[in-house]
């Protein structure tokens, strides 16, 4: 049988606030010593009074605005009563029946067409302490417990069970985390934690539009684990479901290492949290005013900076959307071609997107590093490329320098002087090497002469080696044209 | 509304209270009796009253986002019945 997956997704996002959501203390807990952040209110003393932090609210109006939610005149917080210690209230302060805003939705990209997901809602929330599992030297178990990220502001963004496929999913996620980087109202960093994902997935007979049973997936903390996950998930219920057993409705983890989900049995009573309105706080009324004002104030969002990049800067379509899923690259792009004049500036826009998104990427991804810690500056970046454009350095020897660029922050000029790796353009020393391959690959050139490209592309790449990438490649192919053709 | 002795039961378990059998039955009395209270005050004709979450005249109670100090990290600690590197020691909580 053929089957459809159906898959939501729950993302929690610290907010980049100064302070805590209900009192003072400092939201920067992430280096901060255990313990350190914390007061009585957000350590959960008897007879504190919360206070609601402006800046929460706004960035959360703002992320709703740009999601196209509504918010009503009316909103209000509620308790949403749990009995584990890292809430040392006893109960969270989350928000039930009147979120901050409701009914919105985001378009993502499938398969070349636009798909809308619809968001039921956006609310504000506080995050709880974070646990530390531990043993005794006699292997029994036991917590520890760090309060400084109690009452941190957590923005909750509730999708539609809209997506379709684990590859959905990711697209959602990595456009969504793409707006709130834009807005600033949020780092997006899943592996320390600040934007995480859950999600619900359930699949059914292809043709049926009712929900099957569905299994909330917990513990993913890179879009990768949140891809694999789903499409572990969509495979294990496929197979109970042909084996003729039924999908328990459940919350499962994901365990990164060893790729699977597994049951978490443990919160089953959890489900009944009582809320009631939180007596401590005031409800809050938003006048239209005030949101509009937001709204005018909203900075260009993704989908608009990658159609202004194709306008602009006539780039594709493809390039225009890889450097705009991140804030960080898409102001890199920018920085660059900032630093271009003249003539050449059309060329140069392709060829700084081509750097970025290839060698400059591979480069970020393997070595885990964040743009904004890159050593390579965007000048540096520009004065490399005017050395090719120049002819000093060639494409080939290029890569290797931006590597070196990478890891030691010198700039590409200091690096070609130290392991001279100047571009060989003096054709007298291209043609002695050529001299040297034509003789050293008989059957090569023998090749070639029958008329095997193949065997062209080898014996230039062996130009290349021998002069370790430095020749210049199209007057390598040119010269070796003359010498076996001409 | 009377309540059951299962309800009481998963109250207790919500509420992490163990209860005695005589605990159970006078819980169940008198929190259904509670109950019925609220059922006569049901009564009241309410049309035209819009639901209120919270009776004080008050709204948009907001704070600036600024920093205050926090307490040092002993003052935290110092009710803690037992603690280990700065942090809270606590049973194990599964996951």
């Amino acid at each position: 049988m053929n089957y459809e997956t159906v898959i939501g997704l729950e993302v929690h996002s610290h907010l980049l606030t100064e302070s805590k959501m209900f009192c003072s203390c400092s939201a920067d807990y992430i280096n901060a010593a255990p313990n350190t952040h914390v007061c009585p209110v957000c350590l959960g003393m008897p007879g504190v009074l919360p206070v609601i932090n402006q800046q929460a609210l706004e960035y959360t109006v703002m992320t709703a605005l740009a999601l196209n939610c509504t918010i009503p005149e009316y909103t209000k917080f509620d308790r949403k009563n749990y009995p584990y210690p890292d809430l040392m209230k006893g109960y969270q302060i989350s928000q039930y029946d009147t979120p901050i805003s409701i009914d919105g939705g985001m378009d993502i990209e499938v398969e070349g067409q636009q798909k809308r997901i619809a968001i039921t809602r956006v609310h504000l929330e506080e995050d709880t302490a974070k646990l530390l599992h531990r043993h005794t030297p006699e292997g029994e178990s036991y917590t520890l417990m760090d309060v400084n990220r109690s009452g941190v502001p957590l923005m909750e963004i509730v999708s539609e069970p809209d997506l379709r496929s684990p590859e959905e999913a990711r697209q959602y996620l990595i456009k969504l985390r793409a707006i709130l980087q834009f807005l600033g109202v949020s780092t997006g960093n899943m592996e320390d934690g600040s934007f995480r994902c859950d999600a619900n997935i359930s699949i059914r007979p292809l043709g049926r539009t009712d929900y099957a049973a569905k299994v909330e997936v917990k513990n993913m903390n890179s879009f990768r684990a949140v891809y694999r996950a789903l499409e572990y998930e969509e495979k294990r219920q496929k197979e109970v479901l042909e084996a003729g057993g039924t999908i328990v409705q459940e919350t499962r983890g994901w365990i990164e290492e060893r790729g699977v989900t597994v049951s978490q049995r443990s919160k089953e009573y959890a489900h009944d949290y009582r809320y009631f309105p939180e007596p401590d706080l005031p409800p809050m009324a938003f006048s239209r005013t005030w949101v509009e004002e937001l709204g005018a104030k909203l900075p260009e969002l993704p989908d608009a900076r990658r159609s202004r990049f194709t306008q602009q800067y006539g780039l594709p379509v493809y390039d225009a959307s890889l450097l705009t899923t991140s804030k960080a690259m898409a102001d890199y792009f920018e920085d660059c071609i900032g630093l271009t004049e003249g003539p050449n500036l059309e060329k140069r826009t392709k060829a700084v997107s081509n750097w970025l998104l290839g060698d400059f990427t591979r480069l970020l991804h393997s070595t885990v590093t964040d743009i904004s810690d890159c050593k390579v500056t965007s000048k540096h970046l520009m004065e490399m490329l005017d050395l090719i454009e120049k002819g000093t350095l060639s494409g080939a020897a290029a890569k290797t320098v931006l590597e070196d660029m990478f890891s030691d922050g010198k700039r590409a000029s200091e690096i070609i002087a130290e392991k001279g790796l100047t571009q060989i353009s003096d054709e007298q020393k291209i043609v002695q090497v050529i001299d040297e391959v034509i003789a050293a690959n008989e059957q090569a050139v023998a090749d070639l002469k029958k008329g095997k490209e193949r065997a062209k592309t080898f014996l230039v790449g062996q130009v290349m080696r021998l002069t370790k990438g430095r020749a210049n490649a199209s007057l390598v192919n040119e010269l070796l044209k003359e010498k076996l053709e001409g | 509304m009377k309540l059951s002795r299962e309800d009481v039961l998963h109250i207790s378990t919500l509420c992490r209270m163990s209860m005695s059998n005589a605990e159970l039955e006078r819980f169940q009395e008198q929190i259904s009796n509670i109950l019925e209270n609220f059922e006569i005050l049901k009564e009241v004709d309410t049309t035209n009253v819009p639901p209120t979450a919270y009776p004080p005249p008050l709204e948009n109670v907001i704070r600036e986002d600024k920093v205050a100090p926090c307490l040092p990290q002993s003052d935290i600690l110092a009710n803690a019945p037992h603690q280990e590197e700065g942090y809270f020691r606590v049973k194990a909580v599964l996951d």
